[in-house]
């Protein structure tokens, strides 16, 4: 038995598809006002400062961690410059205990939930207060309480995983939805599919959010698809989909509240492709100037979501200098006062490093710790770290 | 108790955990109205439901996914891999995800509701792609637990206490014995202990250890060198992650000798691992080499399945090699 009702040709008829041409939806131009026939969200002051808030947050962190990262404090650093809009105008637009399943540049989302600078140093330099326990690299953020996944390096495994989740809300009947964030390079992966499909086919509540920032490391996502983006793909899988202005805060938090109410009261998935540029490099290890130009990012440079949002808050004249000047120095200060706090506390305790991989430590495991305990008593100076923690044994 | 095969025996083991547990869902390919091609899911969703009991689309990735994601919801997950061989594209969703999301999370997160079930083991002329024993991949990844039963009650005793332990589970049932095993299983809901090995029978001379569809194999072989007078201590090992090092070693001490046996190839097999640890525990006690009857460093074969098994026959060699070393 076959689904597809189709009518009949008699000679071989063949389409590319060119005929779906997705547009992009806006509201907001970069001087901060409304496309002529654009009608703003339905947004009240204290949310809309609550995303502006998190968008500068975002900004001024992950330009101190980038310096950080250059002066030696920190491993490693990702940075979601550019991006902030289409993060947390998503995030903004869902419920609080929504889950959400992100890729690892969504901090915003994460600023955006309230997790407190503190709780972000924390995790960056995997003291005795992460909750991750220092167990992963920097920014795999992860909030029980926030109702956000630890992030997991391998990409795309969120995508399945965000639908199972989303599948296991719709039976629970409470009434909540999950997103997953990814980008152009991560769709495609097996598992971006996977997930598109599954999702489609048991009609489950998740919202599937690619962020085509253009590129994949150094793979410009036209060596990424031959396509015209990522949206086109949910046809394939009878989904709405959107694709929407990712530096435009308005449209992203439209569009996602608009999809949110197709999964959760109509249980219909929805694919948002957000169209923006990442505008620093893929990460502290990455040197973009092998790979595009100074000119190309100038112009992206030029439709910084940031600022789009702040003309339109002052328009409204929910925002003014003195306003942008105070939180700024009050959130830069908080930061590196922050940083310097973090980067003191003690690391994680030894039993760390075995605890957590089953709900208990086995057997055969927990005769290796032993054996770990011993080999460092015998050379405390060679792990001054771990030594501590190991004192007055046996 | 009532007189079952393995089939019934996981059917039930699925039926009682549905029952008693609305998060409980079983899903797969095949596995909704069809019961799934062995038949292992039969009746589940005409009596549970189609949001409990569900086909899957053809994507093993993607049902793995799916469930690590219910399980992290706080679901309790029982994913059908049609055939162990298909595990493949989604061991990367097993490997990364399943078994390291609590450890990454810091305890934040889990998927300790999953249970992967799957068919493994060849014997039914399966050929290459539907024969494999692919447990030593996965034993090499710490966050996982790996279950093989040998009859229908360790079955569902076992696939009880994998659906509820609060660690994701690989569940491997030896499909030869899925209707060729037959025996009583008690109705209630009963739980084997996970990570603990069982002697099957005690011996003095030297010690068979084995799992799943081998323990029927170790049997045969067994009958034959006792009836020369060779005592067998036989080991139904049960969990091969993590393993019971003490059952195995303790026997060892007593006996002197060990001979494991797998079907899966031999080099990188999972008895390497185990003599590997019991030589070091066992050294001044050992009369003779740990012996390995496995199956060949060879894709498995089709016509020449029978050539290429660890047979009754090859353990009863191993055994009196091992005596008369």
């Amino acid at each position: 038995m076959t689904t597809t009702k189709s009518k009949v040709v008699y000679s071989p008829s063949f389409t590319d598809g060119a005929e779906f041409r997705i547009p992009t939806f806006k509201l907001l131009k970069q001087d901060g006002k409304l496309y002529k026939s654009a009608k703003a969200p339905d947004l009240e002051k204290d949310k809309a400062l609550r995303i502006y808030r998190a968008m500068v947050t975002t900004r001024i962190l992950d330009e101190r961690m980038l310096a950080a990262q250059r002066q030696g404090r920190l491993s490693f650093y990702m940075q979601c410059t550019g991006e902030e809009a289409a993060v947390i105008g998503s995030a903004a637009a869902l419920d609080d205990n929504d889950m959400i399943m992100a890729q690892y540049r969504e901090q915003g989302a994460l600023a955006y939930r309230g997790f407190s600078i503190d709780e972000f140093m924390n995790q960056l330099f995997g003291n005795e207060l992460d909750y991750g326990k220092g167990r992963q690299m920097p920014v795999h953020y992860g909030s029980k309480k926030l109702n956000y996944m630890t992030i997991s390096s391998p990409l795309a495994t969120q995508i399945p995983q965000a639908t199972g989740y989303a599948y296991g809300q719709k039976l629970a009947g409470d009434g909540h939805c999950t997103i997953t964030y990814f980008g152009e390079g991560a769709a495609s992966e097996g598992d971006f599919h996977a997930a598109l499909n599954m999702a489609a086919v048991h009609r489950v509540p998740v919202i599937f959010l690619c962020r085509n920032n253009g590129y994949a490391i150094s793979t410009p996502a036209a060596e990424q698809f031959a396509a015209d983006g990522v949206a086109p793909r949910a046809y394939g899988y009878k989904m709405d989909v959107i694709r929407v202005d990712g530096n435009d805060v308005l449209a992203m938090y439209e569009a996602t509240r608009t999809a949110r109410e197709l999964a959760v009261k109509h249980n219909r998935p929805v694919l948002i492709e957000a169209m923006s540029y990442r505008l620093a490099a893929h990460s502290s290890s990455d040197d973009p100037s092998g790979y595009r130009s100074k000119d190309e990012e100038a112009v992206w440079r030029e439709k910084d979501p940031i600022l789009r949002m702040r003309l339109w808050l002052e328009s409204k004249k929910w925002w003014s200098e003195d306003d942008e000047k105070q939180f700024q120095e009050n959130m830069r200060r908080e930061v590196l006062e922050t940083m310097k706090r973090a980067q003191k506390r003690s690391p994680p305790a030894l039993e760390t490093l075995v605890t957590d991989v089953y709900d208990e430590v086995p057997p055969m495991l927990a005769e290796q710790f032993e054996k770990l305990k011993a080999h460092i008593r015998r050379y405390p100076d060679e792990y001054p770290k771990s030594a501590e923690h190991v004192k007055g044994g046996a | 108790m009532t007189k079952m095969n393995m089939l019934q025996a996981i059917n039930n083991a699925l039926d009682t955990a549905m029952a008693a547990d609305d998060k409980v869902l079983c899903f797969g390919e095949d596995v909704g109205v069809f019961g799934g091609v062995f038949r292992a899911t039969s009746n589940l969703q005409q009596k549970y439901g189609k949001s409990r009991c569900f086909n899957t689309p053809l994507v093993e990735q993607g049902i793995i996914g799916f469930a690590n994601g219910l399980a992290a919801q706080g679901s309790v997950p029982v994913a059908e891999i049609q055939f162990a061989d298909y595990i493949f594209p989604a061991f990367d969703q097993i490997v990364n995800e399943s078994a390291k999301y609590r450890y990454r999370s810091g305890n934040l997160f889990n998927v300790g509701g999953l249970t992967i079930r799957a068919p493994y083991g060849g014997g039914i002329a399966g050929g290459l792609y539907h024969s494999q024993s692919p447990e030593a991949y996965f034993a090499h990844t710490p966050g996982l637990k790996i279950v093989v039963p040998r009859n229908p009650h360790q079955a569902k005793g076992l696939l009880l206490a994998a659906i509820h332990d609060p660690n994701p589970v690989l569940f491997f049932e030896p499909k030869r014995l899925y209707r060729a095993s037959v025996g009583e299983v008690p109705d209630e809901d009963y739980r084997l202990p996970l990570g603990e090995a069982e002697i099957t029978k005690e011996g003095t001379d030297v010690t068979i250890l084995g799992w799943g569809a081998q323990m029927d194999v170790i049997d045969q072989a067994v009958e034959r060198a006792e009836k020369e007078g060779i005592s067998c201590e036989v080991i139904d090992l049960r969990s091969i992650l993590p393993w019971d090092v003490e059952t195995v070693a303790n026997s060892v001490l007593k006996t002197g000798r060990l001979v494991i046996t797998h079907e899966a190839p031999l080099t990188g097999g999972f008895a390497g691992e185990i003599a590997a640890t019991i030589q070091e525990r066992c050294f001044l006690y050992l009369e003779s080499p740990i012996a390995r009857v496995t199956g060949m460093d060879t894709p498995f074969p089709l016509v020449l399945e029978k050539e290429h098994l660890p047979n009754h026959l090859k353990v009863y060699e191993a055994i009196r090699e091992s005596v008369e070393f």
